[in-house]
């Protein structure tokens, strides 16, 4: 029977011919990942189990992006213990403040993640690496813990649906209005426990950074791991990047999908996500009613390049609404740096809005940008929960770096324009 | 093994925002914690809870954040059981991984009303409803999965290996 991509990276890292939907296995790890929130967990848990030390200095990354430059004492504690626990094990891929980023921005950038991998990652997110082609998925501290200590990990193989991708985005739209449009029309658990596997000629058509949001949002509908083919987009953004050999996946012709899901990228409209569930789309065209009082662009959904472009292109020049508060962080050091060389900072801090050095901060409700009771947010973050991002009576609207930057000229949700 | 108590009920996509609010995620310490159980979507919750207590959902719970804190507040407050339509991947995974029982029955979670007294056998997966008197078939876990349980957690299954 015929394996899906993702079996077939899974199959080959647990030293097997074949696997098929449902088998339980155990795979070799390309890399571990932990951040400041779930590496403290997984460090109690590895001292309490106590293992002698980590399975491979180099395969280990631990990135402090929660919650950094610190904001309160606690926060600092448990950076303190990440730190202590990277240079005890002399883990080679740690990042602290001035090397940071959000770390699924930075791990892809910095070349940490490439295609062919198998990687867990105490992080939901973890699932972006899939648009270089890696199996990729989020677990927990203890399975961080046992990951670090063996350097595998168990897995259920999954199912997948395949996601046929045709046509090509109008200018207005970007990969976060296609995920939207996706986890809209499938649910918030319509792939649980299943693989997202996106294909078709449309790929072709969909930058790596769109790719990295598509792929970074299939947590929200259910999914265990989205993943990308690799062609020539792919291997262009790892050449010269990656630290280890690329190695190529791809489907059997005869592989076996729960479903196929034909999307055509040229129908994609500005989309967006309103309270409490990341399924409740809307097209942005249809909110225009609704007042907000912040604007946050940034976070590991679309923090990147291409992101903070767009924003720019419709800031640029112009002032953000009375009223209004406008936040945008550049995911890397590497990306703000490239904001500040281009000229985005000056264009941005000219039209009102504020410019902070990269965290997950107001994504999560941690800091920089907490809501109000009553008060509205659209971000181009990627949960929009109760609470999420502040007060119980607050709300989160989720959307594209297009629609959030248009919003903060008017102060209401607002399409981008089709040109 | 088994637990028995008290029924407190919670709608689909349960999330691990509303489990535990990231706004207290600058401590790993599970007591202090567990004083914000549920905060956000039922602040009742930790006042009300006795050991043994049984949490039923719906569909997808704990859906949403890898936040293994999710599962360890639950724990921590003494909740004996959580019973769910569906679970969320990372959050069954974590469950199981430090121990907090978890079961996957859809017929109990319609049939079971908030305050019931409900007692769950987990070796044969029977859920039994006290007040009505009706009795549920959970889906087993498959062994390998039961072998982590048996061993109390992932860590001491692997240090059994």
């Amino acid at each position: 029977m015929g394996m899906t991509m993702t079996q077939k990276i899974l199959a080959k890292h647990a030293g097997l011919d074949s696997v098929e939907a449902g088998q339980l296995i155990s795979a070799k790890l390309d890399l571990v990942l932990g951040n400041d929130i779930t590496t403290p967990v997984a460090v109690n848990e590895f001292n309490k189990a106590g293992f002698d030390g980590v399975f491979d200095k180099d395969r280990i990354a631990i990135v402090l992006d929660h919650f950094v430059p610190n904001k309160d004492i606690k926060a600092a504690e448990q950076s303190k213990q990440c730190r202590e626990f990277a240079c005890a094990h002399c883990v080679s891929h740690f990042y602290d403040v001035g090397k940071m980023g959000i770390e699924h921005a930075l791990l892809p950038e910095q070349g940490v993640v490439t295609a062919g991998d198998c990687i867990i990652g105490a992080d939901s997110h973890t699932c972006t690496y899939g648009a270089l082609g890696a199996f990729s998925t989020g677990v927990g501290s203890t399975d961080m813990a046992a990951g670090m200590a063996t350097g595998t990990a168990w897995f259920k193989v999954p199912a997948a649906i395949k996601f046929e991708l045709k046509g090509k985005l109008p200018k207005n739209c970007s990969g976060k209005d296609v995920i939207l449009t996706i986890i809209g029309m499938i649910g918030v658990d319509g792939a649980l426990y299943k693989s997202m596997e996106f294909t078709g000629e449309g790929v072709a058509s969909l930058s790596m950074d769109d790719r990295l949001c598509i792929c970074n949002m299939a947590i929200e509908a259910g999914a265990k791991n989205g993943i990308f083919p690799v062609d020539d987009i792919t291997r262009a953004y790892m050449s010269g990047r990656t630290e280890r050999e690329p190695r190529e996946f791809s489907a059997d012709p005869d592989a076996v999908y729960e479903k196929v899901i034909e999307i055509d990228l040229s129908k994609i409209v500005p989309t967006v996500a309103c309270p409490h569930l990341p399924e409740n789309t809307k097209p942005a065209s249809e909110l225009s009613d609704i007042k907000v009082d912040q604007v946050v662009i940034g976070s590991c959904t679309n923090g990147r390049m291409e992101d903070m472009e767009a924003a720019y292109n419709t800031l640029k020049g112009k002032k953000v609404a009375d009223g209004l508060r406008c936040i945008i962080i550049p995911a890397t050091m590497a990306i703000y740096r490239e904001c500040v060389e281009r000229g985005y900072v000056t264009a941005f801090i000219d039209a009102g809005a504020v410019v902070s050095t990269p965290t997950c901060g107001p994504c999560l409700g941690g800091y920089m940008g907490i809501l109000a009771e009553g008060e509205r947010c659209i971000a181009t973050t990627n949960r929009n929960f109760v609470g999420r991002m502040g007060h119980v009576k607050s709300e989160v609207y989720l959307a594209s770096p297009k629609t959030a930057a248009a919003s903060a000229l008017t102060g209401r949700i607002t399409a981008p324009k089709e040109d | 093994m088994n637990t028995e108590g008290k029924v407190f009920k919670y709608p689909d996509n349960v999330d691990t925002d509303v489990i535990i609010p990231a706004r207290y995620l600058n401590t790993s310490d599970a007591q202090e914690l567990s004083k914000h159980c549920m905060e956000d979507i039922d602040a009742e919750f930790v006042k009300k809870v006795n050991n043994g207590d049984i949490m039923v959902a719906g569909w997808n719970f704990g859906c949403g954040s890898s936040r293994e804190h999710a599962p360890l507040v639950i724990k921590t407050c003494g909740t004996g059981c959580v019973i769910a339509k569906s679970f969320a991947r990372i959050f069954y995974r974590n469950a199981i991984n430090i121990g907090l029982p978890i079961l996957e029955c859809p017929e109990a979670a319609d049939g079971i009303s908030a305050g019931d007294e409900v007692t769950v056998d987990f070796d044969t997966g029977i859920i039994t409803d006290l007040t009505t008197k009706k009795t549920y078939q959970a889906q087993p876990f498959p062994e390998f999965i039961q072998n982590i349980i048996k061993a109390g957690g992932l860590l001491k299954s692997l240090k059994a290996r």
